[in-house]
């Protein structure tokens, strides 16, 4: 009986060793090990033993025989299935710089880019953003803001005029100001908002103008608001957007529709200055067409161009390169 | 404007002479330096040499011999191209081894072998103006062998180029910024009294004021002993140095007590002066008069006129005069007109015509009506320096009408100035900040009156004094704090929609595109869209006057530009507004997202609205039964949300393709976002996912073409029930576009959230599905 078991053992083992597949070994757990193999059969045989001691000595011989054969099995699975992924890994190995270019993520507008970076650094110091209609009424682009028919600062102002109601009652909006009125007509102060926007000029287009650009503007309206308020928050811009290297600089100047006005000016690293824009506290005669009491808000308003923001930052040699929607141009960015 | 370094420290004695102390301190008193600019500057190795002879060579015909003493006693030879001088002329003379303004460097050079020592110069060849007719001959006292600019009394001036704004027309003059300057150095600053001493017998040039809204002032004084001659070579260079032609010495006087005191003045020929006097009047719808530059202008009834006393044209008020009375190398007696005009008429007169004027650019800028005296005064104080045998008349006359402004007082709070500067200033500190610019403060309780200088018509308001005390402290003085913003900041709902609209389409692989607001009637028609539009009065270029109604025919150019730079299949957006025509006060403006897929079939775009309505929470009908113009009648469809039309989806008609010179097809999606991004989407809510087994079915059918996808689905989505938690078109076969029937095949995936399905479930839901589908005329395959 020992003599079987040790047989049907040998063979077992033998057969283990010879296999070189998992998918043979996994065939093999069956034939060695299930109801049907050798070693089942001696178990199945073992009543017909005579004695306890031969059932007994037998029986253990046969669960030893049974172990050796189960751990020989799973070890040899362990080491074939190693082999075989370390295999097919070597048989996957792929060169991941070939590559095809496919269609990839879309790009925006480098001037959206530098539109939507500026509403993120006024969001930032506390803003909000409203928006305005670009065809405007004379009544919003001008008149309410400081500039009655025939105000001579008008001719600053190379004015589109559309065929729309009267003649000279609708205009392209020179600038995004005629905002400030409608926010000041619907919001009650405080305002802290910006109002980005397109913007119109009759002008004849060169590497640094355009007739069809876009703005930024931004207005406080509160009680007791100073110039000084105003200088502040032009350097907390100008810390916040260019960066802490950056300084600002307020210069008187003139536009009818703020007094005091002043330029605002940025003083790069290197100790140069750049025009940026203008500013100043907004003029009664703005707050009242707004519905606003003079005596009771003050605030500022200031603004600049957006589309240099994007060029400068780019170093792209002209503006008009910005709009030619050519996809060479747009996929640099 | 041109502002000469050295006449400023005329008019300030103590101001620094530090040119780049001045051009600082001018942009921080609001009068920017755009550039200081040295002129004047002579051309080292040119001197000066009397003409000896001129001979002519039979071999060069273009050139003559030029013999030249220099007085070192040698005779000097140069070939020279012009041939106006004689014998005796002095003129200036390019030693060999001189460079020249222009770059040449100017050597011995032989023509016909004959070497040439040099070169004799022009006008313009050395910078002093635009004369290059011949050679610049120069007074025949001037001595030889000296440098030119000696000679001629040449000083290098430093120009600041001055940006000086509207509110600001005292600062076109050297006084108005002398004055500035010397206020905020704290120095003194002196201009001419304007006293005027009449020595001679009364000699008056009447004046006859007839439209006294439009000129209220006008004066006239009556000077004799006058000889026209040239000017002081201080004077020329200055001129010169502030952009102006010395002509004669009394133009140049003219010019010059302009470029100072900032009140045109225009001298006539008194002899000449029809009547001796002058009545200033409208002109007659038609009139014409031929003006200093030569014109013929034809004016109109509201053109301001001055006239002499026969009621003849001689000068556009304000503007420029006429030829009829100009002065002559002959006048000895000048009628010197100096007045005051309304600022919106010149203006308007100006455009008008279309012809500016120092003297216009300046009357429409609003001059001071009191400035009259102190220039007429340093008139006579200048021309006498070349005529002095000058007689000023009695009979000065010093014409008025009511309309002529009044100097302006202004109440001002110190409250009000601390309270919006920021800073605190005493009413003392205020009136003495403001009291060398002209303004004179005097305090009445917590109130200063303050009596505006006629020179600023700017200042009209509180606010405006407020800023002169601003401005002469110094901006940057004041301080800088950031006021604490109450309110959260942030983008408004709608806003981070139209962010969000953009990144989906981002990620989708199109990139932006911002074409051109403005179209032609043309764009229009071939996109097959209406011209009915909003149209621009005064368009930049002819036909280029369309406010765009759709964002379709910019992107097509896009899409053709980049075809035809061998970029097909590009993929570009648009978000921008469009201005359709409304009866409103305003157009009906509204913000349109536009999508252009070149390359691709109309599902590419439905692919992207599905996409959008998904991320958004849009929810429309695509309706092919409505098909909009310029679109693919069989490829397109309407998106509706009940009864709004929210865009279009499908393909661009082949017919707009050709026209647009496209040669690929475009998908096509434009959605209004004016209205999509205005209702707030639902806020997804969680649903629970089952923890049990779920079953796919795979169903294909024979649908009849008239039921769309949508709809079968629709049928498949309520016949499947509750069970059906995804469901997926995954095959669509056709034998042929004309075939009344084609097949669909869909996956369904069931699952129950409470238990494992059935056989029998999965079975029912089947059946159901295939009856409901029957009913539609649909068969299973």
């Amino acid at each position: 009986m020992i003599e079987a078991i040790d047989a049907a053992r040998s063979a077992a083992e033998a057969r283990i060793a010879a296999a070189s597949t998992v998918d043979e070994l996994r065939a093999l757990d069956t034939e060695l090990l299930g109801k049907k193999s050798a070693l089942a059969d001696v178990k199945a045989g073992l009543g017909k033993l005579a004695t306890v001691e031969e059932k007994k000595s037998a029986g253990q011989a046969v669960n030893e025989a049974m172990t050796a054969v189960r751990s020989a099995l799973d070890a040899r699975i362990a080491v074939v299935a190693r082999a075989e992924r370390d295999v097919q890994l070597a048989a996957e190995a792929l060169d991941l710089t070939e590559h095809f270019v496919a269609p990839g993520r879309g790009r925006p507008h480098i001037v959206t880019q530098a539109w939507q970076r500026l509403e993120d650094v006024f969001v930032g110091l506390g803003f909000q953003v409203a928006e305005g209609p670009e065809v405007e009424t004379d009544w919003y682009n001008f008149e309410a803001l400081n500039m009655p028919p025939s105000h001579p600062a008008r001719s600053m102002h190379d004015t589109f005029y559309v065929d729309h109601g009267a003649t000279g009652s609708t205009v392209l909006r020179t600038h995004t100001s005629p905002v400030q009125i409608r926010v000041m007509q619907t919001v009650k102060p405080p305002i802290y908002m910006i109002m980005p926007g397109r913007v119109f000029r009759n002008e004849t287009t060169d590497a640094t103008h355009l007739a069809v650009f876009h703005q930024i503007e931004g207005l406080v309206i509160d009680k007791g608001i100073t110039l000084a308020d105003l200088a502040g928050t032009i350097d907390a811009f100008t810390k916040a957007f260019f960066g802490e290297g950056f300084g600002s600089r307020l210069r008187p100047s003139y536009f009818p529709f703020t007094e005091p006005s002043a330029e605002f000016d940025i003083r790069t690293p290197d100790g140069s200055w750049l025009e940026l824009g203008g500013c100043g506290m907004v003029h009664p005669n703005v707050l009242r067409a707004g519905g606003l009491d003079p005596e009771e808000w003050s605030g500022f308003a200031f603004g600049f161009g957006i589309d240099r923001m994007a060029k400068e930052r780019h170093g792209v040699g002209d503006v008009r390169e910005m709009y030619t929607n050519d996809i060479r141009f747009i996929e640099q960015f | 404007m041109k502002i000469v370094h050295s006449w400023l420290l005329d008019l300030a004695k103590s101001l620094p002479d530090d040119v780049d102390a001045i051009a600082e301190t001018l942009s921080d008193i609001g009068l920017a330096c755009e550039s200081v600019d040295r002129v004047g500057a002579t051309v080292a190795g040119v001197i000066t040499a009397r003409v000896i002879k001129t001979e002519r060579h039979p071999d060069a015909a273009k050139v003559h011999r030029v013999f030249l003493d220099c007085g070192d006693g040698t005779e000097h030879h140069v070939w020279c191209g012009a041939f106006n001088m004689q014998p005796g002329d002095i003129i200036p003379w390019a030693t060999p081894g001189t460079t020249m303004p222009d770059g040449r460097a100017i050597e011995t050079k032989p023509i016909v072998g004959i070497p040439s020592e040099g070169m004799c110069c022009s006008a313009r060849e050395l910078g002093l103006g635009d004369d290059h007719g011949g050679i610049l001959i120069l007074d025949p006292d001037t001595p030889v062998g000296v440098p030119y600019g000696k000679a001629l009394g040449l000083a290098e001036e430093v120009v600041y180029d001055l940006d000086v704004l509207r509110n600001r027309p005292d600062a076109y003059g050297h006084v108005g910024v002398a004055r500035d300057l010397a206020a905020r150095f704290g120095v003194p600053f002196s201009a001419s009294d304007g006293s005027i001493k009449a020595t001679g017998t009364l000699k008056s040039a009447p004046v006859e004021i007839v439209a006294g809204d439009r000129c209220p002032r006008f004066t006239t004084i009556v000077i004799s002993g006058v000889r026209v001659t040239s000017s002081p070579d201080w004077m020329a260079s200055r001129l010169a140095a502030a952009g102006m032609r010395s002509i004669n010495n009394v133009v140049d006087v003219s010019n010059y007590v302009m470029l100072e005191t900032n009140q045109p003045n225009h001298a006539y020929d008194f002899e000449r002066l029809g009547g001796g006097g002058f009545r200033i009047r409208l002109a007659r719808e038609g009139e014409t008069m031929v003006t200093l530059d030569d014109v013929e202008r034809t004016l109109t009834v509201e053109d301001l006129l001055i006239c002499d006393l026969d009621d003849r044209p001689i000068g556009l008020a304000g503007i420029m005069g006429g030829q009829n009375t100009e002065i002559s190398d002959d006048t000895t007696v000048i009628a010197l007109e100096t007045a005051w005009f309304e600022p919106l008429g010149i203006m308007k007169s100006v455009q008008r015509n279309g012809l500016r004027s120092e003297a216009s650019a300046r009357f429409e800028r609003g001059m001071d009506p009191y400035g009259i005296d102190a220039s007429v005064s340093r008139f006579i104080e200048l021309l006498r320096l070349t005529c002095p045998d000058l007689v000023v008349h009695e009979g000065a006359v010093d014409a008025r009408t009511e309309h002529l402004p009044k100097p302006v007082v202004i109440d001002v709070r110190p409250t009000r100035v601390g309270a919006l500067l920021g800073a605190q200033f005493s009413a003392q500190e205020i009136i003495s900040l403001i009291a060398p610019l002209g303004f004179v403060g005097a305090l009445h309780g917590d109130t200063i009156s303050v009596t505006v200088p006629t020179w600023r018509p700017d200042c009209t308001l509180e606010v405006d004094i407020i800023e002169e005390v601003a401005r002469h402290y110094g901006y940057s003085r004041l301080g800088a704090t950031v006021p604490k913003s109450t309110q959260p900041g942030g983008l408004s709902p709608v806003q981070q929609r139209r962010r969000r609209v953009r990144d989906v389409v981002l990620g989708l692989g199109v990139s932006e595109a911002m074409p051109h607001p403005f179209l032609t009637d043309g764009d229009l028609d071939r996109a097959g869209l209406s011209n009915v539009a909003v149209r621009l009065l005064n368009p930049l270029a002819v036909g280029d006057d369309v406010l765009r109604t759709s964002l379709r025919p910019g992107l097509l150019k896009a899409v053709a530009f980049n075809e035809s730079h061998r970029r097909s299949g590009v993929a570009l957006f648009e978000v921008g507004h469009v201005y359709p025509p409304s009866e409103d006060v305003l157009p009906a403006e509204h913000e349109v997202l536009a999508v252009v897929l070149a390359g691709r079939e109309a599902p590419a775009a439905v692919a992207v609205w599905r996409e959008l309505a998904s991320a958004m929470g849009w929810g429309a009908r695509l309706d092919q039964s409505v098909v909009s113009a310029g679109l693919h009648p069989t490829r397109s469809a309407t998106l509706s949300a009940g009864r709004d039309v929210v865009g279009i989806v499908g393909e661009v008609h082949p017919d707009v393709l050709d026209a647009y010179g496209i040669s690929q097809r475009v998908a096509i999606l434009e959605v209004n976002l004016s209205l999509l991004l205005a209702s707030e989407p639902k806020v997804a809510q969680w649903k629970p996912t089952s923890r049990f087994p779920s079953s796919d079915i795979d169903l294909a059918f024979t649908v009849p073409t008239s039921v769309t996808a949508e709809k079968f689905e629709k049928s498949l989505r309520q016949n499947a029930g509750a069970l059906l938690v995804d469901i997926a078109l995954f095959d669509v076969y056709r034998t042929d576009a004309s075939a009344e029937s084609r097949s669909l095949a869909f996956r369904l995936r069931l699952q129950a959230n409470d238990r494992t399905l059935t056989d029998a479930d999965v079975a029912e839901v089947r059946d159901k599905c295939i009856a409901g589908a029957r009913k539609l005329g649909a068969q299973l395959r």
